[in-house]
């Protein structure tokens, strides 16, 4: 399982990474694609909805479940993957990387600080034994 | 809580790396390689299952069938010995307190399988039918010293016929063979049965807890040229309801008819005073008031369980008892009750489905579904 150092973490499984445009990608991590299974759709809102803290931002949909997205901090989502559109199992085989979901800019980019870093995450999830 | 009983394929189920999880009181497999894909090896290829969950009950006797033609819905008097057959068993009020299959394995002696979610209560509706039906046999729960692996998918035969010389191939469907003891992987009382829950070619394998590991791996090593994967419950929802059978907990219930969940072809109130026929001939008589249809969503979405149906005019007519994606159509699908009107009934009527914001549309649609791609 991986969790990459560059990002920071949810309780909900989200991950968020900051990029040097000032927009911060968001997408869910390894562990939780795991645990959904085959991911066959996702809804996400439109660009340009202000999101708060913890307020849900699309729904992604296994075989099996359906699961609801949390925005880990506040901002106005400025850009979407439309690839996830057609290609909703790019979640699966990479959900660090091209299987982002939306970009927020934050309306208080200190807020990332407040989220759990890469090693309590993996602490929170059982992965470090 | 109480500690989840495991199937004798435990070890093996680890060693893959299959995804576990509680169901029905047991640590079962839910996917290995993914249930998507695992979908697509049963219908393309084949797939391998441990269902030893499932709870098997003898009941033998000099009237065990009496007993059984009692407790069952199905017509039990069109059986044999080697014959086997789907049924329900109902309240008297007419509910359905499981599905299960019975087997003739001789005049006196029947296995009835039922859902491992359900044995208890099922144990408790015979013993207490059996009480008051005063028919001499007996009732032998072997749920937990028995394996069950089912083998499904077109290469099915293939694979088994190269494991084993007993004639596989010409086990009819709904035909069971009970090798000699011995004769199939040191089995004393193995039984292979052509049935399954997925809609395709199979077998399902009845035997000894010590020998299913044997018999597992044989399987796989000799499978693996076929294309034959592990496949978990996951996917065993996924190809049953693609192909359209009811599962307990969705299509089935208490407060359920068989004549409303669409089973009426196993429902055969002429042919003998099994509990709850009263009520299934009352419901012939008034007419059956909700059926389950089948439904493709033509649009991107899922509904499941507990998604309300409605008409064009958004009045609410019914509910979705089972849905997913379909692996095969890559839409979603699903089962649901409707009012028994053609308007609703009819394969190509359109139907809407609430998913948290949004109205679905759906197509009224005859399963098998995978069979409309």
């Amino acid at each position: 399982m991986n969790f990459p150092d560059d990002c920071r973490y949810t309780k909900e499984h989200e991950w968020i990474r900051l990029g040097d445009d000032g927009l911060a990608a968001i997408g869910v991590t390894d562990y939780a694609q795991g645990e959904l299974g085959d991911i066959v759709f996702v809804e996400l809102e439109e660009e340009g909805t202000q999101v708060g803290p913890d307020e849900v931002f699309g729904t992604v949909e296994a075989v099996k479940t359906v699961s609801e997205l949390y925005a880990p901090v506040a901002g106005t989502i400025e850009a979407i993957n439309t690839v996830l559109e057609d290609a909703p199992e790019t979640v699966n085989s990479d959900p660090y990387g091209d299987g982002w979901m939306v970009k927020i800019r934050p309306s208080n980019p200190s807020e990332l600080d407040s989220l759990m870093t890469a090693a309590e995450y993996k602490h929170m999830v059982g992965a470090d034994a | 809580m109480d500690t989840l009983k495991t199937t004798p394929l435990q070890a093996i189920h680890i060693a893959l790396g299959a995804k576990m999880m509680p169901f029905a009181g047991f640590d079962m497999p839910v996917q290995y390689s993914g249930i998507i894909d695992e979908h697509h090896a049963v219908r393309q290829a084949a797939g391998l299952f441990d269902v030893s969950h499932m709870g098997e009950v003898f009941v033998r006797g000099s009237q065990a069938f009496d007993f059984v033609q009692r407790l069952v819905t199905n017509d039990a008097s069109k059986l044999y010995d080697g014959k086997a057959m789907y049924t329900v068993m109902c309240r008297e009020h007419g509910g359905v307190v499981d599905d299960l299959l019975v087997y003739r394995l001789s005049e006196e002696d029947y296995l009835l399988v039922v859902n491992a979610s359900n044995i208890e209560k099922d144990l408790a509706h015979i013993h207490d039918q059996h009480e008051k039906s005063g028919l001499d046999c007996r009732i032998e729960d072997i749920s937990d010293d028995m394996a069950l692996l089912a083998l499904q998918g077109p290469k099915a035969l293939d694979i088994l016929a190269e494991v084993t010389d007993l004639p596989v191939r010409d086990v009819a469907f709904y035909h069971f063979i009970r090798p000699e003891p011995g004769a199939f992987f040191g089995c004393d009382h193995a039984i292979i049965s052509s049935t399954g829950y997925t809609g395709e070619q199979g077998v399902e394998i009845y035997c000894e807890n010590e020998k299913a590991e044997d018999i597992w791996n044989a399987l796989m090593a000799t499978g693996k040229k076929h294309g034959l994967k592990p496949a978990g419950l996951g996917a065993r929802d996924t190809l049953r309801l693609e192909a359209g059978f009811c599962l307990y907990g969705h299509e089935l219930e208490e407060d359920i008819n068989p004549l409303e969940a669409g089973l009426g072809w196993v429902t055969k109130p002429d042919a003998a005073d099994f509990v709850g026929v009263e009520a299934v001939r009352q419901m012939k008589v008034d007419g059956i008031p909700r059926k389950i249809v089948g439904f493709v969503i033509t649009e991107r979405g899922i509904a499941r369980q507990g998604t309300v149906i409605a008409d064009a005019a958004g009045n609410e007519i019914g509910e979705v008892t089972s849905g997913t994606q379909s692996p095969v159509l890559g839409k979603g699908i699903g089962l649901g009750f409707v009012p028994n009107d053609p308007a609703y009934t009819t394969p190509g009527e359109t139907v809407y489905l609430s998913v948290r914001s949004r109205t679905l549309k759906a197509t009224v649609t005859k399963p098998p579904f995978h069979k409309h791609a």
